[in-house]
């Protein structure tokens, strides 16, 4: 048995298809990307060295790029602020036990097993100014001529993708929570009650400390899931009108396969992952603390 | 305290309601005239279900064949995908050797990577290899995608499972790929299921690498079929509407076959992320 395991033929061949797979086709070509990102390159001409230049230029020269990492820091903040709490309410109300719990679970995540191009056609026509669910509703309210055009209109077309992508992933969250609330020994809340802790005084001592984990867990998740955003801003906006409503990632992917920019998109793509793995350091430096105390309870 | 309970639970029904309420708009107005849409029935049941609109989008448009390419897609990449992890989540969860750290590392980190960082080498690389526009050029990138987060579920299980299953299995010498098929698989069968459904909503759902890696009409996958023919037919509200229903049915469906499962793969996804 010993022997079998420890066979290096053996080993191999279980390994390698997927290790092998894997490495060209995700991780060399991450590498590959964070090389072009030095270059100025076409992708047909000769590739010259240019250091910081294309990262120089994303902040100096392009009011489009800093406009779009703006954007994407709106969506960071939606989501931390609106999502992430709505998402934790409805995970402790539902985990402490109520009438309907596994069909309110049901229905909350149902939109996130759903395409996100289908959530952005159905969400572009929710918003269409002549014939769109919203306008119908507002004209029903008594403006009988409201005619606004919400995604056509540089003003509103990027906050009218953040609400579908909050709206989408409310139910995900909120089941993770769930989870880890669910995994929180009875015993504890048993405890409390006998000593005759209010509701608060157990969420403040009990479930927020021990949640911890879950909680930063959901907290990187909706940050760098919100920093790539890409496919609903694509499909509902295209990064319209007039660049608005772009974010890196919808930047990125013209750059790279309309203008053809493949030094400078390759920048903005390598400048995303740097994004995320600084919010996901400085997220996790944040909980340590509290994870700390968690595993000390 | 009973009104309060009340409360409660008018509130989770009205967030229920703003949960479900676009999806019940979609599937009424793929039922209804362009008329009911536009302004006679907006919100109400259609009057006369009209299949014609779903009998218009299988017929005119070339809705089954982007509805079996990504049955396709979708189906070879759990299997594919499926399987490697498997093997190799064996070997890093149970077989001796010095690298398996290093090489867990390596996948762990592939669940951080967001797609679009590698998309361009990966057109290049695909493109230099000939397999750019047909089903390995998308299948390729699919299966190498979901590998990671497979793995992870995979590992996890593994370790989880006594040893002595497989030794006592195995004692009398029959080969380890033998083994594994016959003894291995079937134990890790619940894990093996739930890294499924998560590899299989992921992507029957991809947009972006289906819309850059796929150029003919032949190989295109249902999201993209889909916004194109949104963009083609942009005025026939009820057409769009229905492919949009055919192509959210089947994850609907395994949705509420596997809810568990489902709720389980996402949570073990982001558990263990």
């Amino acid at each position: 048995m010993n022997n079998m395991l420890g066979k290096k033929g053996n080993v191999a061949c279980f390994v390698l298809p997927a290790l092998i797979l894997f490495v060209s086709f995700s991780i060399i070509p991450l590498i590959v990307s964070g090389i072009y990102s030095f270059f100025q390159y076409d992708g047909i001409g000769k590739m010259t060295f240019i250091g910081l230049g294309n990262y120089i230029r994303m902040f100096a020269e392009d009011r489009y790029f800093v406009k779009s990492v703006t954007n994407s820091l709106l969506l960071v903040g939606a989501s931390l602020l609106i999502q992430l709490p709505i998402s934790l309410t409805l995970a402790m109300v539902l985990a402490r036990g109520v009438k309907g719990e596994q069909f309110f679970r049901t229905v909350y995540f149902l939109p996130v097993v759903i395409s996100s191009m289908v959530i952005g056609q159905l969400w572009m026509k929710m918003f269409n100014s002549d014939y769109g669910l919203l306008n119908n509703v507002i004209r029903g309210l008594g403006y009988s001529d409201f005619n606004y055009s919400w995604l056509s209109n540089p003003k509103t077309a990027f906050l009218s993708t953040v609400v579908p992508a909050v709206w989408q992933y409310i139910g995900y969250h909120m089941l993770i929570f769930y989870a880890g609330i669910k995994s929180i020994p009875q015993d504890y809340y048993e405890a409390a009650q006998i000593d005759g802790a209010s509701k608060w005084q157990v969420n403040l001592k009990i479930t927020f400390p021990l949640l911890a984990p879950v909680i930063k867990t959901c907290v990187i998740f909706s940050i760098t899931g919100s920093l790539r955003a890409f496919d609903l801003i694509y499909v509902m906006t295209g990064g319209g009108p007039n660049h608005a409503s772009e974010v890196p990632a919808t930047l990125m992917y013209n750059n790279l396969f309309r203008k053809g920019l493949y030094g400078y998109g390759s920048a903005q793509a390598f400048f995303i992952v740097v994004e995320c793995l600084i919010f996901t350091f400085i997220v996790s430096r944040l909980f340590k603390k509290a994870e700390e105390n968690a595993s000390a309870i | 305290m009973k009104i309060r309970k009340h409360i409660k639970f008018l509130v989770l029904s009205l967030i229920a309601v703003t949960q479900i309420f676009p999806l019940y708009w979609l599937i009424t107005f793929s039922l209804k005239t362009n008329g009911e849409i536009f302004g006679e029935n907006i919100l109400g049941l259609p009057r006369t279900w009209r299949w014609e609109n779903y009998q218009a989008a299988l017929t005119q448009t070339s809705l089954i064949k982007y509805f079996l390419n990504s049955v396709f897609y979708s189906l070879v990449t759990v299997v594919v995908a499926g399987l490697l992890s498997a093997m190799a989540a064996y070997a890093i969860a149970r077989m001796k050797w010095k690298l398996k750290s290093v090489v867990f590392g390596v996948f762990a980190l592939g669940i951080m990577i967001p797609a679009q960082a590698a998309l361009l080498p990966m057109f290049q690389l695909l493109d230099k290899t000939g397999l750019k526009g047909g089903y390995l050029g998308l299948l390729i990138p699919y299966i190498s995608g979901a590998i990671p987060m497979s793995i992870l579920i995979l590992t996890g299980f593994y370790r989880s499972i006594p040893m002595e299953l497989e030794e006592a299995a195995c004692i009398d010498g029959c080969g380890i790929f033998r083994c594994f098929a016959t003894i291995i698989l079937p134990i890790i069968k619940p894990a093996l299921a739930t890294a499924s459904v998560f590899t299989f909503l992921g992507t029957w759902n991809e947009l972006m690498l289906a819309n850059t890696f796929v150029d003919s009409e032949r190989y295109r996958t249902l999201p993209v079929g889909i916004m194109s023919f949104a963009g083609q037919y942009s005025t026939d509200w009820g057409l769009i509407g229905a492919g949009m229903v055919i192509a959210t049915l089947p994850t609907i469906a395994i949705y509420f076959m596997l809810s568990n499962q489902i709720q389980d793969s996402l949570v073990a996804g982001a558990v263990k992320g």
